[in-house]
Parts: structure tokens; sequence; C-alpha cells
């Protein structure tokens, strides 16, 4: 069956709120009742019909075309299918996804992947600061699923990450796994200045180093660890490049001693 | 007894009599294939029988690297237990001290299923509060630190309820080296079916067990009717012919893996025929009052 698609009409006039438009929430809807949900952000009210033309399809998969950076939560909580987006997208993409599948052509905003608990996220360009973070109050951002970034990736990847994956094949900002909880963080290029900033747990690899390690973390020796061999096969279909750094020797330093110190960041 | 004789050897018209186990099985691979060999041998070794062994246990095949999650060599262990939380215990304990112990290694669950039994979620206190869980999807190993790196061990592993222990065949030959040679085909031909394992010393049973004893406090004592220096002394179950007989214990995941233990089992009997191997074979059962799985010689014969 073809896919539910929506082709953006014009560049939005304000930030829109595309949380209803996951395929749970649409699965069984008609085209006209989907054109009427309101997707405004100010009190200029504006429906999908309105900024959106709507193409009949499967909901289990949804096609963003011509997508802006003005789109906010794109697949928020979505719990499966699928959603291919064509272009950038605004802030919090994916934010609490629990299952399915995202991919973002262009550009993704701040806080991608906030919060996610499972399925799997691709972004080919680059990501804003703060991937997989928590929002102001929450206890721990990202805490399960995958998230590859194809390109760069700002301040803060993977701040008080709990659990799951994240592969950003290009650099990363400073503060790199920031406050980590658990999980694991794979960079391939440079990292930006002092990566693993108060992480207590979990572990990060920097396939391009970093800026300038932190002073508190503490080397333990350069090995093979059969974890990441094994993390390897599991993250090849993702990413080769990042199953290849996996299967070299690696340094390990383990920190941050600043805080529990039972992290790991491998260069 | 109806008379059936394949190739010159008698098949007697009897049937094997098992009962139902539960059962897991392990991924065991190391740096290389003599290591990883040595950790199965290790942990499978005193685990003939349930009665004195607390299970059963044995190595299914051999792995290669690509069949292996790591990409090392690897062996497939199988183990079987009367209960849930014995096979347990087991598995915790052998693990605990044959695997953890071994040069290099790491396990991993060897089969899926449903309901779990603690792997590494039982083994990860070991590392003292160094231990590291990693999640990748539904995944979930423990990395514990030991002396020559870390040991990976998965949290969990199945448990099978279908398993099937018991199976077996009476190698039945003249002297004691052509019934060895016999059995040693057929324990050669049931260690190349998968899940199924042997489980007694290289695969081949010579202390056969009836239920019961004379004496109080004994469950099982010696087979009399299968001792050929008894023959004229009780009911025997052999002729003059017979001179020495060995047993081949089955135990696999499902009831038809141990029928094709079986099929093997015989066929690689027949195939050695009377003169170099065995001249009968029978198999022992209850009279079909205590297990649920019956397997009749007469439908496995080649």
């Amino acid at each position: 069956m073809k896919p539910l698609t929506f082709l953006l009409r014009d560049p939005p006039e304000q930030r829109l709120d595309l949380s209803p438009l996951v395929p749970h929430l649409l699965a069984g809807k008609t085209v006209a009742e989907i054109e009427r949900i309101e997707l405004q952000t100010t009190r200029y009210r504006v429906t999908a019909g309105d900024v959106f033309r709507v193409r009949a399809g499967d909901a289990a998969q949804i096609c963003l075309d011509g997508a802006s950076d003005r789109l906010d939560h794109v697949g928020h909580a979505m719990s499966g299918g699928e959603i291919l987006v064509d272009g950038d997208v605004g802030a919090q993409v994916g934010r609490l996804m629990a299952g399915g599948r995202l991919t973002v052509r262009g550009d993704a905003g701040p806080f991608a992947a906030s919060g996610m608990k499972r399925g799997l996220i691709e972004i080919r360009g680059a990501a804003g600061e703060r991937l997989g973070a928590p929002l102001a109050g929450e206890m721990a951002g990202m805490r399960g699923g995958v998230v590859i970034v194809r390109g760069r990736a700002g301040e803060r990847a993977g701040d008080r990450m709990r659990r799951g994956t994240i592969i950003i094949e290009g650099e990363a900002g400073p503060y790199a796994g920031s406050r980590m909880i658990a999980g694991t963080l794979i960079v391939l290029a440079e990292a930006g200045a002092l990566p693993g900033y108060l992480m207590k747990r979990g572990t990060i690899v920097l396939g391009g180093g970093c800026g300038k390690i932190p002073p508190t973390f503490v080397d333990c020796g350069v090995y093979q660890i059969l974890a990441l061999r094994l993390l390897a096969g599991l993250i090849d279909p993702y990413s080769k490049r990042g199953a290849a750094l996996l299967k070299r020797p690696l340094q390990r330093l383990a920190g941050d001693m600043a805080v529990l110190g039972k992290g790991e960041i491998f260069i | 007894m109806r008379k059936l004789t394949v190739k010159g050897v008698q098949v007697d018209d009897t049937f094997a009599e098992a009962f139902g186990m539960r059962a897991t099985a392990l991924i065991i691979t190391a740096d290389t294939a003599r290591w990883a060999r040595q950790a199965a041998e290790t942990m499978t070794g005193f685990a003939t029988s349930v009665i004195g062994c607390g299970c059963e246990a044995g190595i299914d095949c051999d792995l290669t690297p690509k069949e292996t999650p790591d990409g090392r060599p690897g062996v497939r262990v199988l183990i079987f237990a009367v209960s849930t939380a014995e096979l347990q215990k087991q598995l915790q304990n052998r693990v605990a001290q044959c695997v953890l112990t071994c040069a290099g290694t790491a396990c991993y669950a060897g089969i899926a299923g449903e309901e779990r039994l603690k792997l590494g979620n039982a083994l990860r206190y070991f590392g003292d509060g160094w231990q590291i869980s990693k999640r990748f999807g539904a995944k979930h190993f423990w990395r514990i630190p030991v002396m020559d790196g870390e040991f990976l061990c998965e949290a969990t592993t199945a448990l099978t309820k279908q398993a099937v222990g018991g199976g077996n065949l009476l190698i039945i030959g003249r002297t004691t080296q052509t019934t060895r040679a016999a059995a040693e085909a057929a324990a050669a031909a049931v260690a190349k079916v998968p899940d199924v394992i042997a489980p007694f010393p290289g695969g081949i049973v010579r202390s056969g067990s009836k239920v019961g004893a004379k004496y109080k406090g004994m469950t099982a004592s010696t087979n009399d009717a299968f001792c050929p220096t008894l023959r004229g002394a009780v009911k025997s179950a052999l002729d003059a012919e017979a001179g020495s007989v060995l047993e081949i214990v089955i135990d696999g995941l499902t009831s038809e893996a141990v029928a094709a233990a079986m099929r093997a089992g015989i066929a690689a009997i027949v195939r050695l025929g009377p003169r170099r191997g065995a001249i009968r074979i029978s198999a022992g059962n209850y009279g079909g009052k205590l297990g649920p799985h019956y397997y009749h010689l007469r439908d496995l014969v080649p």
C-alpha cells in the first residue's frame, strides 16, 4: 500500500506542532479528518489541510515531503510504523518515541530523540544541540532505542542518557555524553571539549579523539574489549564505519571521577 | 516377542520410555576453539545423570566463528534437569565455576524463548560493583572485569519445557570389543544430531540400572536382566550368544530430536553389522507406566 503523504504547500508562517501526525493517531482516519487536525502553536489556528497537501495512504507509513525546520515534534511518542521526512525538521523530532522507524533526510533541530524509549531514528544531515537529552526538569534523557546521525551533532549530545545507543558519524559538539547515566554514545569524527562531563556510567567511543581529554578521566590502558566487538556486530546494519571503529584497539579512560566514575571513554 | 532382523542385527519389538525435562542451551566462545571446548567440557563434567549430578549436560556441537554472537569459535552446550529451580541452580554454579574461570571465554544464550533463566544476572555480583550492564535492543549483557580482561555474559538464557530425557538404546554384542565398537559408532552418529546430547562418558553407559533395589534407600540398582555374568542366575533378557551390553542414553530439546538421534544410532549399529558390532538392539522401559514419551524401535529402523 502507498504511504500517507503530507506535502508542504508553503513554508509555514509560524512554528507548527506535528505531534498529532504519527501512525498510531492517524490509523483509521480519512483524509478529510486528517486535514481538520490543528497544528498551530500561536493564536492563529492552522490545520493540517492548510499547510499540507494530504495524499491518502497507509497510516503506518507516513511521508513528510518538502519539510521545513519550522516543523516541531515530528514523530512525537510514535509507537510503531514509519515516518520518512524529506527535508529538515525543527525541535524535538522523535521525542518520547516508543517504537518504529523515523528517518529525516535533512537536518534536525535541538532535542532530537529526547527521552526516546525504543525504535530507530536516522538523521541523514546534522542534529542540533542536546540530542537525546531531557527537557528542563526531567531526570533522564534517552532510555532506549538507536539514533544515527550521519552528519554532525551539536553540544551535549546524549545528555543524561540512561540506555540505548547513539551513533554520530560526523563531529560532536562540546560536552558530548554530559551527565550520562548509562548507555552508549559513539562519535566517529572529532568530539568537542570535555566529553563525558559528569558522566556516572555508560560508554562513549570517540573515533576522532576530542578537543581536550577531560582532567577527571583516568587512563586504564589500550584494549580490544570483547563487548565492543559484540556491539560492532549489532550496530553493523546501521553504521559500517561505526562497527569498524569498535573492532580497533582503543584506549580506555574511566570517569568521570568527579562523580560516580563508573563510565568510560574509548579513544 | 516378535523378531525383526535388519542386515543380521536383531531389533527387539520394544520401546524406549522417556520423561519430560527442563532444559536450556548456552553458547560458550573463546579466543580459540581449544579454550571454548575446554570451558564446555569442564562445565559439563560430572553431569551424567540427574540422580547423582543434579543435571545432565553435554556438548551439542562446535560452532564456527560465523555462527557465534561475537565472531569467535564456540561450543553449544545443553543442560537438562528435572525442575526449573534445579536447572537454575546447576546453570549458575557450573557457569560461575567453569566458564567464568576459564581463560578468555564469553557466554551467551543458546536457545530462544519466553521463559528465562538467570545467567549474567546471577553472576554479575562477582564484579563487586565494577560490573557493567550493556543493552542493545532486546539483548542484555553483563561485562564483569576479570584478570585477563572482561567476562562477557548474556543476562539471561531461555528455558524449554518441551525437553525429553532418557531416550535410550541397549546394544548387545558377542564380546566387549565388538559391543564397544557398535556403541562407539552409535555414539558418534548421535553426536552429529542437533539438539541432543548423550551425557554419559563418551556418550556410552555400561551400568544400566533398574528401578529399586533389595537395599533400603536405593532408588536404582544394576540392571541384572542385562548383566551377562548373571545370565544363568537371574531372569535374564540375554541369550547364550550375548557376552556384553552397553547403553546409549539420549536427552534432547524436543521429542523429535530424541527420535532422530535414536534413528541415527540404530542406523550406525546396523551399518557396522553383527560380525564387527552388535548382534541385537533393545531399549529400556518401565512397562509404559512412567514416561509420557515412547520410542518404538520398529519405527526407527532404517
